[in-house]
């Protein structure tokens, strides 16, 4: 089964210039990343661009609003996702609890709902 | 009254202070108050369903009426009408009035101050009884005493959550059915149900013990809490070695805990941990324990285990480890019972006695074992003998899967720190 990590962390908190624990993150990330590919779970993962420059869009009455910034106004933001597979929800946490993201932010933990085969 | 949001909670207002007060209680008397509630009925489902009306109930009301004087009498006396109202509704007036009385009887008690008394080790061989299926026992007992969720007992025993979900209802209702007996059992019961009752307690103190940083005050409590058990274990069977060599076992560990993180948090590995901060009461009990222990002349995994411990504590006197010894101890356990854990733990013995390249070959050995893949500690083990054998390269490779695999962040700045040192001694 299909289980996406989604990393929300509080980007209030991150350092403006790379420090010390910036590089310890990036190696942890690394790293973890590494033993997702070499356990044979990864599927796909990616890291997102800091939430000022995101855009939410809605449609009403046939008129495109675009709005300056994430969808959600919380502290914490999305700023990257895994898609892993696991065979529970189980050891997908388990997943989740090493990435290093859980130790300052939360990870969402969220099982894959497959999509229905193309109607044709 | 106005109404407050869980998010606009003050920290010290009287809600997160009723809050903190129930979460207390529920660390300090979860399985007591299950164990009594249980011990009429044998209804252990029914009393952890009562129990948790209760503390619903409480998270409710105390926030207004204040924390009663008494929280666990408190808790009781409402999952006691809990199980009336669910007695009632299900079965006949006869099972409710046997509840009533029961009420009557514990008002009265805890009126005169007597307290209730501590049901947790019948309710402990209750769950280890034959009725129940082996491998259930011990994931039962946690459940039942300590309150954990079938996810984490699932994990602490290699099963699937769901299944360990439905096998402890069913284990459950076997003990309500097939009547067993909420008591100690005889001399003769003893020897089958202990090893279950002694995996349940260790367990429960390993997750305790894994929580070294402390952050998770529920977990760390799991630690004393087994240790408690373990003392009124051997204060009732001060002849069984095992019960001894467990309980050693638990206070060697515990008399460590203090110098496994460094003031300012940071992971301190057991061979550079300083003995100064070492509880020396508690290793001087565990020795005195093992030495008991060993005078029965029947070795098994817990002395053995705390014999390992006592050989890595020696170094408080001797300033050295005795690998020699820890190896020989290893190779036993490993005859008992073979496990990737103990294949891990005997390479790093071999490793100190005949070479980090003897480890290695021991550690290649196993390797093929699936189990190893996402364990943690084989990697961090390879990381560093592959290091030691000056195969730099490969030991970056195993430095990163370990860092990988590891949940706690002390630990994991730890091992990145390791690999940062192995690349700055290539150039």
């Amino acid at each position: 089964m299909q289980h996406m990590l989604l990393i929300h962390v509080d980007e209030t908190k991150m350092p403006k210039v790379p420090t010390n624990e910036t590089y310890q993150m990036a190696a942890a990330y690394n790293a973890y990343t590494e033993a997702l590919k070499k356990a044979g779970v990864l599927l796909a993962g990616e890291r997102l661009k800091p939430s000022g420059t995101a855009a939410a869009v809605r449609v009403r009455d046939d008129r495109t609003e675009v709005l300056d910034g994430p969808f959600a106004d919380t502290k914490e933001q999305l700023g990257g996702y895994y898609l892993i597979e696991a065979p529970d929800m189980d050891s997908a946490v388990q997943w989740a609890a090493r990435c290093p993201g859980s130790s300052t932010g939360t990870v969402e933990v969220r099982e894959v709902w497959p999509a229905m085969a193309p109607a044709n | 009254m106005a109404s407050h949001g869980p998010g606009q909670l003050n920290a010290d207002g009287p809600a997160s202070a009723a809050r903190a007060a129930a979460e207390r209680a529920a660390r300090d008397s979860y399985g007591r108050l299950v164990a009594y509630l249980a011990a009429h009925t044998r209804d252990i489902a029914g009393a952890e369903d009562a129990l948790a009306d209760a503390f619903a109930s409480a998270l409710a009301q105390w926030p207004t009426s204040g924390v009663p004087q008494k929280p666990e009498a408190w808790l009781l006396a409402v999952a006691r009408r809990r199980q009336v109202d669910a007695s009632r509704r299900r079965r006949t007036a006869d099972a409710a009035r046997e509840h009533v009385a029961m009420i009557e009887d514990e008002r009265s008690g805890i009126a005169a101050d007597e307290g209730f008394p501590d049901e947790r080790l019948k309710l402990m061989f209750a769950c280890a009884a034959p009725e129940i299926e082996p491998a259930m026992r011990a994931p039962l007992i946690l459940q039942t005493l300590l309150g954990f969720d079938a996810a984490t007992i699932g994990a602490a025993f290699l099963v699937s959550p769901a299944t360990m979900g439905q096998r402890l209802v069913r284990a459950k209702s076997r003990i309500r059915q097939k009547a067993v007996p909420l008591r100690i059992p005889e001399r003769s019961d003893m020897p089958g149900r202990l090893d279950a009752v002694l995996a349940a307690i260790y367990a429960a103190f390993a997750e305790g013990w894994s929580d070294a940083a402390g952050a998770d005050a529920r977990r760390t409590n799991l630690a004393g809490e087994a240790i408690w058990l373990g003392r009124v274990l051997s204060a009732l069977l001060p002849s069984e070695p095992e019960v001894l060599g467990l309980l050693a076992l638990m206070l060697f560990a515990e008399g460590r805990s203090a110098a496994r993180r460094t003031a300012a948090g940071a992971y301190v590995p057991l061979a550079e941990q300083d003995v100064a901060a070492w509880n020396d009461e508690l290793i001087d009990e565990a020795e005195a324990l093992l030495l008991r222990a060993s005078r029965f002349g029947a070795f098994g995994r817990y002395q053995i285990e705390a014999a390992v411990q006592s050989a890595h504590c020696a170094r408080r006197r001797t300033r050295h480890v005795d690998w020699p010894a820890i190896r020989l101890l290893y190779e036993a356990l490993a005859g008992i019972c073979p496990s990737p854990v103990v294949a891990v733990n005997l390479a790093v013995a071999i490793a100190e006695t005949d070479g980090p390249g003897a480890g290695l070959r021991h550690l290649d050995a196993v390797a093929d074992d699936a189990r190893l893949t996402d364990y943690q500690p084989y990697w961090a083990a390879r990381a560093d003998l592959l290091a030691r054998c000056g195969d730099v390269h490969e030991a970056r490779l195993a430095y990163e899967r370990a860092t990988g695999l590891q949940s706690d962040p002390a630990a994991r700045a730890f091992l990145i720190a390791r690999r940062e040192r192995l690349g700055a001694s290539l150039n």
